[in-house]
């Protein structure tokens, strides 16, 4: 990806963005583990930038959940609801088209809930809503091995908030390649 | 035991750094407890230690619930005559006194005496030559027998606890005593980690870790730090928790299309599934015989608690009130059951007894709780809430008059859980 690429993406990324005053992570490697540390909470590795009042920083996202929005690869839930709604049948059926066409290409559909609840009973409810839109996209001819369903329940919101709001943004469900 | 040592070192090091934070703070809240007044002295030659070791005994019995302090602003060492109708009229039963010894070693004597106010008479007593690290550990101890000499049961003091705090995007996995003292991490990571489970012997826990982007059931060696991957099938592998003998694990694998119950080895082998629903089965626990698993499933609408037979077959429903109960845990004598009810939108913890279906209640005024834990000795609950916007953990008894909330240096505290009585 060249230079101007880059900032084009950045450009939408932060139109998409307009408005959404949650954190921005920039720093999405995959997570380092550590045994044995002693210390305690320490900052390191995640530079996050928030929408200062008054500073005049801009805010952008480059994570994948910004990524996914732009590119209509998110299925938003009702509450406690695995169905996925009319709205939300053209993402499907443009990844599945997507899909089909080339079989190397291979999803994960990532089920997300709203805060509220218990963390194992919501990471099941996530689950639900993932495996619900990975049957849709094998009724339309995506393989079982071209697309897992996994969850992280309540536990990596797409935006910070405690109103419905936040709660109806939250309660998702992901097309990330892998 | 050299892992305790470490975990006790770790734990004194980071109380003298900052000695404010990280402690429960006791919430005594309804009348009519029935407690045990008890007058604990200061020992002799403790403010030369940087441990107050009175001042532990006295946190940790006042937590339990089952005592009550008198004033004692005095010292009294275990060698003392202490004139019994004195301490009767303060109106105490009981009284604890001893002293604190620096040996040639460099470790220290510490000495206690327990008496019997209503008798007249010392019934407990000992001494036992510490690493100055471990002072806090020895009045955990004396604490410990104290409670046991007065009431009976085993006291908890001396346990400890693991639970996940989170700072930013900073995920750590923490083991601490059982009065939230210092504590130190196990794991660190830059994802979420859920449901830690301790092993029946206290040396391992599992836990549900996010690091490779999907829930993984691992299992790490507390004191070495080893860890191995327990169960990552396809899909999400979560909910971990030991049988009694620790030979397996139940867990919720959703390999199959559906979050359902499976019962592993200790290392993750020969998976067997225990449920077949076409619909959420989770949070699996055993009880104390281990012959049944009660569990979480929404089978009938909302999510309800049921127990099933370890060779599986068809569960039958335990909860019936409300519409949304999870998070069961079984007291350690298979009597109580605690978990979260959903009522009006408010999440509270209630305990209930299991002969005694509708005998649930609500023992909080809290509207966030979740992840109820026993301590080993049935006596204690501990559960994570929400106060003042952060995440926290508390303490309860079981019919939830005394509480105690614990004061933390992290923004947010969760998902803990009791580990069993040390060996």
């Amino acid at each position: 990806m060249n230079m101007s690429r880059l900032a084009l993406t950045a450009a939408l990324s932060a139109l998409v963005l307009a408005g959404c005053a949650s954190n921005v992570p920039l720093d999405n490697k995959a997570a380092p583990v550590e045994s044995r540390s002693t210390t305690g909470a320490g900052g390191s590795g995640s530079a996050s930038t928030n929408g200062n009042a008054g500073s005049k920083v801009a805010s952008v996202d480059l994570t994948k959940n910004a990524a996914a929005a732009e590119l209509g690869r998110v299925v938003y839930f009702d509450y406690d609801s695995f169905v996925i709604k009319d709205e939300f049948r053209p993402v499907i059926e443009s990844q599945a088209k997507v899909l089909t066409t080339d079989r190397s290409k291979k999803l994960t559909v990532e089920g997300h809930t709203d805060e509220r609840g218990g963390s194992e009973y919501n990471l099941a409810l996530g689950q639900k809503r993932a495996e619900s839109v990975a049957k849709a996209l094998k009724l339309l001819g995506v393989t079982d091995a071209q697309v897992e369903a996994v969850s992280f329940g309540k536990e990596r919101p797409a935006v910070q908030g405690s109103d419905e709001a936040a709660w109806a943004k939250n309660r998702r469900a992901e097309l990330n390649n892998r | 035991m050299l892992m305790n040592r470490r975990l006790f070192a770790a734990a004194s090091g980071l109380a003298l750094a900052a000695p404010s934070w990280g402690q429960f703070r006791v919430e005594i809240s309804g009348v009519g407890a029935t407690q045990l007044p008890i007058a604990i002295a200061r020992f002799r030659d403790e403010d030369r230690t940087t441990q107050s070791l009175s001042n532990v005994i006295r946190a940790d019995l006042v937590r339990s619930g089952v005592f009550r302090t008198v004033d004692a602003d005095q010292v009294l060492d275990e060698a003392a005559q202490p004139q019994m109708s004195d301490w009767r009229g303060r109106s105490a039963d009981a009284l604890v006194g001893g002293s604190v010894t620096r040996l040639a070693d460099g470790r220290f004597d510490v000495r206690f005496r327990l008496w019997d106010v209503v008798k007249g008479k010392p019934i407990a007593g000992e001494s036992n030559a510490v690493m100055p690290a471990d002072l806090r550990v020895a009045a955990h101890h004396i604490a410990d027998v104290v409670y046991e000499k007065l009431t009976g049961d085993k006291g908890v003091f001396s346990t400890r606890i693991a639970y996940v705090t989170r700072s930013g995007k900073r995920y750590s996995l923490r083991v601490d005593f059982a009065d939230g003292v210092g504590g130190e991490s196990v794991l660190n990571s830059n994802d979420p980690i859920i449901s830690p489970s301790w092993s029946p012997d206290g040396q391992e826990l599992a836990y549900v870790s996010f690091e490779d982007q999907k829930a993984i059931v691992f299992a790490q060696d507390v004191s070495t730090g080893k860890r191995r991957k327990l169960a990552s099938f396809r899909g999400s592998n979560s909910a971990p928790s030991w049988s009694p003998d620790g030979q397996s694990l139940v867990v919720t694998l959703s390999r199959d299309g559906y979050s359902q119950l499976y019962i592993i080895g200790r290392n993750g082998e020969n998976p067997r599934r225990i449920t077949n629903s076409q619909s959420i089965d989770t949070e699996g626990t055993f009880s104390p015989d281990g012959r049944s698993i009660y569990f979480v499933s929404d089978r009938s609408g909302g999510p309800q608690i049921y127990k099933v037979s370890v060779s599986g077959g068809t569960p039958e429903r335990v909860s019936f009130t409300g519409g949304y109960n999870i998070s069961p845990a079984i007291s350690p004598d298979g009597r109580y059951l605690a978990y979260i009810s959903r009522q009006n939108g408010a999440f509270k913890l209630y305990v209930g007894e299991l002969s005694r279906p509708g005998s649930a209640q609500a023992i909080t005024d809290s509207s966030d709780d979740e992840s109820p834990s026993f301590a080993p000795n049935g006596k204690l609950i501990i559960y994570a809430t929400r106060t003042n916007g952060r995440d926290t953990l508390m303490t309860t008894t079981l019919d939830g008059r005394i509480k105690a909330i614990l004061e933390s240096r992290y923004p947010d505290v969760r998902e803990p859980v009791w580990g069993p009585f040390g060996r």
